[in-house]
């Protein structure tokens, strides 16, 4: 893979190297190809069609979208978890996409992953503090008995009872199993944490003492987050930056303020005016956009803009359905809508 | 006012792994009018989803409604019903919607067959007549092109258009009560947005009252007209929404306004409830939210009974007691 072709492509020139970034996400594309023993191949699944982002040391950027955007995918094949169809990653100046097996599990002691259910991603059978000291122990980051007090002291950083070491993760509840997985991502002492909807799956009372065990561990330990979520409130409350995510493209990406604030994109215009506001008053006077029809199906994305089968724009138009609009600098954000200037604010709209 | 809606003591036990029986739902009083949306709020456990399977003896054994227990549809007692008039008020008299249609979707008949059935259990109309209605309710319900989509298969059709469906289906029978349990929950935020569009449009169209059984405050508001939450098998506090939303006075309700984030405002760092919701099994005594309540005071380890706090406004809380004064003439 080559790098030097980064600073044409991305939309801003970026210096070759930047001590701020830590991750360069660059055109990354992942297709899925159905098929298989019962069903003919159709036409690839476009999860991920294009995608370039920066995330910066110490920083939470979110990446936002519907079920079906591809933003998970954006977490899992920056880990490679899954390969990359194409595109780029650079991870601390380390090209991620064209590591050998030895050289991405020395990198994987540095970037880690947290999932919305950590059920499903903890072994049944092994003791919560087995489970934790796993990548202490492959990495070996201490040996004999410094691997339990380095699981005691990692239990007790994210909330939990460091005697839980010896229990089982089916004695927990949805709450503390996150906080094992979390336990779990920050005993090999990553410097970046993918967190694929970490609390989507959780109660509210829950879901506020993860974002703020989140919030206090990136700050003592400087860590990185992608944040990958559905709900803008929730990112409103952990994220710097966040890219909004349609149809496998980033449609829109800026810093939190300003991208909620005055969104652009017509598409973040309507995630917005759709996030139920607990507030009486506010939510009858609030006009709100709602959108026509689904989602159109990734493997049959539609030409042009992918938004312009629902979009609301008063000026969509012909060139909407032609031509894909690119991400470019309007207002205060970045939007790839070729009428961007003019978009409705999520005020200024009626019913639509 | 028609009270379409009465439930009195609800109490429902469920077989505990060592003997016994424990109650899921412990005391549950609420009233529903004609016309009039009551939200149901808590998080998961609370009860609230069995309670509102319990309007329809719907729930699944070896659960049981306990002796004591009252839930009256206008005149009709739903506990002495037996049979086939049980069956006559399930659809007819209460419709229902659940978070994930397809569990409640069958999906070797089309959706056109499915509305249709529940038509012709109801009313003697002709299979032509039927299908006709079907027609109709799938348009009033904002499926597009309605008369291609009739014929398709569940699996054909997306998350969002099935759970439009399930309300056509809900609304086939023209119940005077909807039952909507978690209805947007499995959709995504743009989805959401819509179908509770139609269900507000749909509500003040048929009329019907609506008991919304959801754990997100935002959905409640601006459009129930009474909410009440619901923590470890009970009602913990109940009020006029508007009330409830500006003056939240049961130390859960406050930690459940402190534990959201919001989309607009000042971001300031959520003030979660400490500890976790605990199984119905673990429920401590005396009042319920004790361990976890930053307020709870002596008095908090003796079970308190739902005490007014302004009109119509009442939480089980002995803080009532005391601020209760205060509180009620802050209210109206």
């Amino acid at each position: 893979m080559q790098f030097p072709a980064f600073t044409c492509i991305h939309p801003r020139p970026t210096p070759a190297v930047d001590r701020m970034t830590l991750l360069q996400v660059r055109d990354l594309v992942k297709h899925y190809t159905p098929g298989g023993l019962f069903r003919a191949a159709g036409p690839p699944v476009r999860a991920v069609d294009g995608v370039s982002l920066d995330v910066n040391r110490g920083e939470t950027v979110a990446l936002v979208g519907e079920s079906g955007c591809g933003k998970s995918s954006v977490g899992r094949t920056i880990l490679r978890l899954q390969e990359p169809t194409r595109g780029a990653a650079m991870f601390d100046g380390i090209d991620i996409f064209s590591l050998d097996r030895r050289e991405l599990r020395r990198l994987r002691r540095r970037m880690q992953i947290i999932f919305q259910d950590p059920y499903s991603s903890l072994n049944p059978r092994m003791s919560v503090g087995s489970a934790v000291a796993e990548g202490i122990e492959i990495h070996r980051l201490a040996t004999g008995a410094e691997v339990g007090r380095r699981v005691a002291s990692l239990l007790e950083e994210v909330g939990l009872d460091p005697g839980y070491a010896r229990r089982y993760p089916h004695e927990f509840s949805g709450g503390q199993r996150q906080r094992i997985g979390i336990a779990r991502a920050l005993a090999v002492e990553p410097a970046f944490i993918v967190c694929d909807e970490p609390v989507s799956a959780l109660d509210v009372s829950v879901q506020a003492q993860v974002l703020n065990l989140l919030a206090d561990l990136q700050r003592d330990r400087g860590l990185a987050y992608l944040f990958i979520a559905h709900d803008l409130a929730v990112v409103r409350q952990i994220a710097q930056r966040v890219a909004v995510m349609y149809l496998g493209r980033i449609v829109e990406q800026g810093a939190t303020e300003q991208l909620l604030s005055e969104p652009r994109h017509p598409y973040t215009v309507a995630l917005l005016s759709a996030v139920p506001e607990p507030d009486p008053a506010r939510s009858r006077s609030r006009s709100r956009i709602v959108l026509r029809g689904d989602l159109p199906s990734p493997s049959n994305p539609p030409p042009g803009c992918p938004f312009h089968t629902r979009c609301f724009h008063p000026l969509r138009n012909e060139r909407c359905r032609m031509e894909v609009p690119v991400l470019r600098p309007v207002g205060r954000t970045m939007a790839a809508c070729h009428y961007a200037e003019s978009t409705p604010g999520v005020r200024e709209v009626g019913g639509v | 006012m028609t009270r379409v809606l009465e439930v009195e003591e609800l109490r429902i036990s469920f077989p505990a792994e060592r003997g016994g029986r424990f109650l899921a739902v412990d005391g549950v009083s609420f009233t529903l009018d004609r016309g009039e949306t009551l939200a149901i709020v808590g998080e998961s456990g609370c009860g609230k989803s069995i309670t509102s399977l319990a309007l329809l003896r719907l729930v699944p054994p070896p659960g049981r409604i306990e002796s004591g227990s009252v839930i009256r549809l206008g005149d009709t007692d739903v506990l002495a019903l037996e049979g086939e008039s049980l069956r006559r008020i399930r659809g007819r008299r209460v419709g229902m919607i659940f978070q994930d249609p397809m569990t409640s979707l069958n999906p070797v008949f089309t959706v056109g067959n499915q509305i249709a059935e529940g038509i012709r259990a109801h009313f003697k109309v002709s299979k032509a007549e039927a299908r006709d209605r079907s027609l109709h309710l799938l348009q009033e319900v904002g499926i597009p092109d309605p008369s291609t989509r009739i014929d398709s298969y569940p699996h054909q059709l997306s998350g969002g258009m099935r759970q439009r469906v399930m309300i056509a289906m809900a609304l086939a029978a023209e119940p005077e009560i909807l039952v909507a349990d978690e209805p947007t929950t499995a959709l995504d935020v743009t989805v959401q947005a819509q179908i509770l569009e139609v269900l507000d449009r749909l509500r003040e169209s048929h009329g019907m009252a609506v008991l919304l059984i959801t754990h997100d405050l935002g959905i409640v508001a601006g459009r129930a007209d009474r909410v009440a939450v619901m923590y470890a098998g009970q009602i913990v506090e109940e009020a006029p929404t508007a009330r409830l939303f500006s003056a939240p006075s049961h130390p859960y309700t406050q930690g459940l306004f402190a534990s959201v984030p919001r989309i607009t405002g000042p971001v300031r760092r959520l003030t979660p409830i400490r500890g976790s919701v605990p199984a119905p099994t673990a429920w401590p005594s005396g009042c319920r939210f004790r361990p976890r309540c930053p307020q709870a005071f002596d008095k908090s380890e003796t079970m308190p009974p739902l005490l007014p706090v302004g009109l119509e406004h009442r939480m089980r809380c002995w803080l009532a007691e005391g601020a209760g004064g205060a509180m009620g003439a802050g209210g109206q």
